[in-house]
């Protein structure tokens, strides 16, 4: 018995986390919402292996498991990489799809990444097929977090056959609210992170904001709902990789529990800067408005539980 | 990541299971008819049977040294014990508050005689500890504790008033705080004693908690002498005026770092199994599932939590992390089962008895606000 990553995996997380601090910064993050993203992040992240960790080795990726991804994807959640690592890494990879960034709508009508996505991997009839940028028409929508820059996508090509196996198509949607959770908790963190910083910097009555008590309780409680989220995602990453019976509804659990926390920290976070959170100058709002987003994608909290709900047999 | 249990762990897994199912079957025989809560005084004598019942098969505390009634186990071995017990419907320990706060000290600060001298019959129950920490002006903020101990020839002079001691008035035998510098403020000058409850002196007053039972117990010291020998190896755990490293060296034993999450995984389950029952509605069945997700949250923390453990880390005031978790979870189970059960959800039963209790929760063993205090300034680091 032991639960917690390993030397690998913590070395692997960390080289991920260090990267994208020096290439994902929040004024990478604010820059795509008037444009598209800085490659750089995802560029550094392909000469990590991270897009084709999960690749099989005959179409050269490295044959890894979502024990390797999902603290990685935490991390990108942290950092606000606004490509669609996700759908690329985790969703599309291990289905051989590769050297491509691939955009998909398993998560939801309005696909993210679909403004400049190499590739689109499309739910049709049960399985699963790919379509290249130029078998597909494109409507750009206008979303609140703008770096997502989702658009609805229609096939017009003939696309190529990825899946026709409904339970591939649903272990793909699995690995999809697998990551998603993951982002979750790396954004609940940054919100964390960013309040903790604010409420000790910021002084009013003579000293810092954060000395008062009805502050440190919201964030205590914020801190509380990531302590316990956490620990499903990495659960539900070693689940899925060794396809354990309760692979699914363990997913469902850590994507239930990871837009709950996001939930409470994003209030608290919102709350505890007060008028300076409330303006799109502070970082705050890049790393809320994402985290609005993707709660409600990859199936929403309801959705989650209703799924446990059948598993238990209710 | 290993999620696995070795073999041993499985075997000692099967072992206990096969002990408990008839051993439950047979000792609630032999009280005969109807199991009372081990927070009166009919309960306690029913479950000291019980508890000399899991002595004698050797498992009353598995992770202690077995020279003191353990089993050489560990952690993992508390946690596969802690599942299967609940699982099996058995009852809520008598001696839990020696085993789970008293032991831990003695483990930590206490001397070999002390422990030799005390564990074994705490495992055995032939000794019943409560803890004497609270007093009438004392609770949230323990620094303020007034009840004295005076050092005289041979011994201690004792008075003073604990309160909300929990089954004082059916246990043997109460560890303490108390003030022995008069001269002494806040956190200096206290001393942690072993107290015999049969002193001369000392008076015991049992009463009524929310859900009536004497599960309270108010303790009276008047000039009460307390020899040096009362207990094996000294009254004093720790050194005399340092009472308060030996009641923050073992505070997150009692939050609850290791706060069994079996027993929430099994209230989870009755609720799981009521919502089934009652064909309860979509919403209902919603909730119920997200009131089991919070269980299996805190089990899968726990297991990271012993692994840190297991492998020599610490994990320090994470524990207020932990007594926050599980006590609102209690509830939250609870309130759901009472929910289910609507209005048939006065009546005396498990579900009604399980909810008052779970309230307490989020009041003993440190204030959840005092948690949340703690969370702010010692895991976020905000000033104070
Ligand atoms: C079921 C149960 C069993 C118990 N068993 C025992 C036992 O066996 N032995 C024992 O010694 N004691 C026991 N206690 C007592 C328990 O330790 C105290 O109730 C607890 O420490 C709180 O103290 P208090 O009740 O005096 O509340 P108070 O300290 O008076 O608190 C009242 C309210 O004020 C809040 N408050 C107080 N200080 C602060 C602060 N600094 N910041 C924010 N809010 C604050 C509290 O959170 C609470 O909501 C038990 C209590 C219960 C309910």
């Amino acid at each position: 018995m032991r639960f917690g990553l390993d030397g690998d995996r913590v070395a692997f997380r960390d080289a991920a986390r260090d990267l994208l601090a020096r290439r994902c910064g929040p004024e990478v993050v604010r820059a795509a919402w008037s444009g598209p993203p800085d490659p750089r992040p995802w560029q550094g992240l392909t000469e990590m292996g991270v897009l084709s960790l999960m690749a099989p080795e005959s179409s050269g990726g490295l044959g890894l498991d979502e024990t390797f991804l999902a603290p990685v994807i935490e991390e990108a959640g942290w950092a606000g990489l606004p490509q669609p690592l996700t759908a690329t890494a985790l969703v599309a990879a291990p289905l051989g799809v590769a050297d491509a960034m691939v955009a998909t709508d398993l998560g939801g009508p309005l696909v993210p990444g679909a403004g400049y996505a190499e590739a689109f991997l499309m739910e049709t009839g049960g399985g699963l097929r790919l379509y290249r940028r130029d078998e597909v028409d494109v409507e750009p929508v206008d979303t609140v977090d703008r770096a997502r820059h989702c658009g609805r996508v229609r096939p017009t090509g003939p696309g190529a056959a990825v899946t026709a196996d409904p339970a591939a198509a649903a272990r793909a949607f699995d690995r999809g609210a697998l990551g998603t959770a993951a982002e979750l908790v790396g954004l609940a963190r940054r919100m964390l992170d960013l309040a903790v910083g604010h409420v000790t910097e910021r002084r009013q009555f003579g000293r810092p904001v954060g000395s008062f008590q009805a502050v440190k309780h919201q964030l205590a409680e914020a801190r509380l709902q990531i302590h316990f989220a956490a620990p499903a995602v990495t659960y539900a990453a070693y689940a899925l990789a060794n396809r354990l019976e309760d692979a699914s509804p363990s997913v469902s659990t850590a994507k239930w529990l990871a837009g709950r926390a996001a939930a409470v920290c994003g209030r608290a976070a919102l709350q505890c800067h007060g008028a300076i959170g409330y303006t799109v100058e502070a970082d705050l709002h890049l790393f809320l408005k994402r985290s609005w987003a993707l709660t409600r994608t990859w199936g929403d909290g309801d959705h989650h539980a209703d799924r446990v709900a059948s598993a238990l047999g209710l | 990541m290993d999620l696995t249990w070795s073999d041993e762990q499985r075997a000692f897994r099967a072992e206990l299971r096969d002990w408990l199912e008839p051993n439950l079957a047979e000792w609630r025989q032999q009280i005969g008819g109807s199991e009372f809560s081990g927070d009166t005084r009919q309960g306690v004598a029913q479950q000291l049977a019980w508890e000399r019942r899991l002595y004698a098969a050797g498992w009353s505390a598995v992770w202690w040294p077995r020279r003191y009634g353990g089993r050489d186990g560990t952690l993992w071995d508390w946690l596969i014990f802690e599942e299967e017990y609940w699982r099996a419907g058995a009852p809520q320990r008598v001696t839990q508050n020696g085993i789970q706060i008293l032991a831990p000290a003695l483990f930590e600060l206490g001397t070999p005689a002390q422990r030799d001298a005390v564990l074994p019959r705490m495992a055995a129950a032939a000794d019943l500890w409560c803890q004497g920490w609270s007093e009438p002006g004392a609770g949230s903020d323990l620094a303020a504790v007034a009840s004295r101990a005076r050092a005289v020839d041979g011994g201690w002079v004792l008075d003073g008033q604990k309160t909300w001691t929990t089954r004082g008035a059916f246990c043997t035998h109460l560890f303490g705080l108390f003030r022995s510098d008069p001269d002494s403020q806040r956190h200096r000058g206290l001393t942690y004693l072993l107290v015999p409850l049969d002193l001369d002196g000392i008076t015991v007053r049992g009463f009524g908690r929310l859900d009536g039972d004497e599960g309270f117990a108010e303790v009276f010291f008047d000039g009460a002498f307390l020899p040096d020998d009362a207990v094996g190896g000294g009254v004093v755990l720790g050194e005399p005026g340092r009472g308060w490293d030996a009641v923050i060296a073992t505070a997150g034993a009692e939050r609850g770092l290791l706060r069994s999450p079996g027993r929430y995984q099994a209230t989870a389950s009755a609720l799981i199994e009521l919502a089934a029952a009652a064909g309860a509605d979509r919403q209902s069945r919603r909730r119920a599932a997200e009131a089991w997700m919070k269980a299996e949250a805190f089990r899968l923390r726990t297991l990271e939590t012993v692994t840190v453990l297991d492998e020599g880390g610490a994990v320090g005031a994470e524990a207020s992390l932990a007594k926050l978790w599980w006590s609102e979870l209690d509830i939250e189970l609870h309130e759901l089962a009472l929910d289910l059960l609507g209005p048939e959800a006065e009546l005396e039963g498990p579900w009604s008895k399980g909810h008052q209790f779970a309230l307490a929760g989020p009041i003993y063993a440190g204030t959840n606000e005092i948690q949340r205090n703690i969370v702010a300034e010692r895991v976020l680091g905000l000033p104070r």
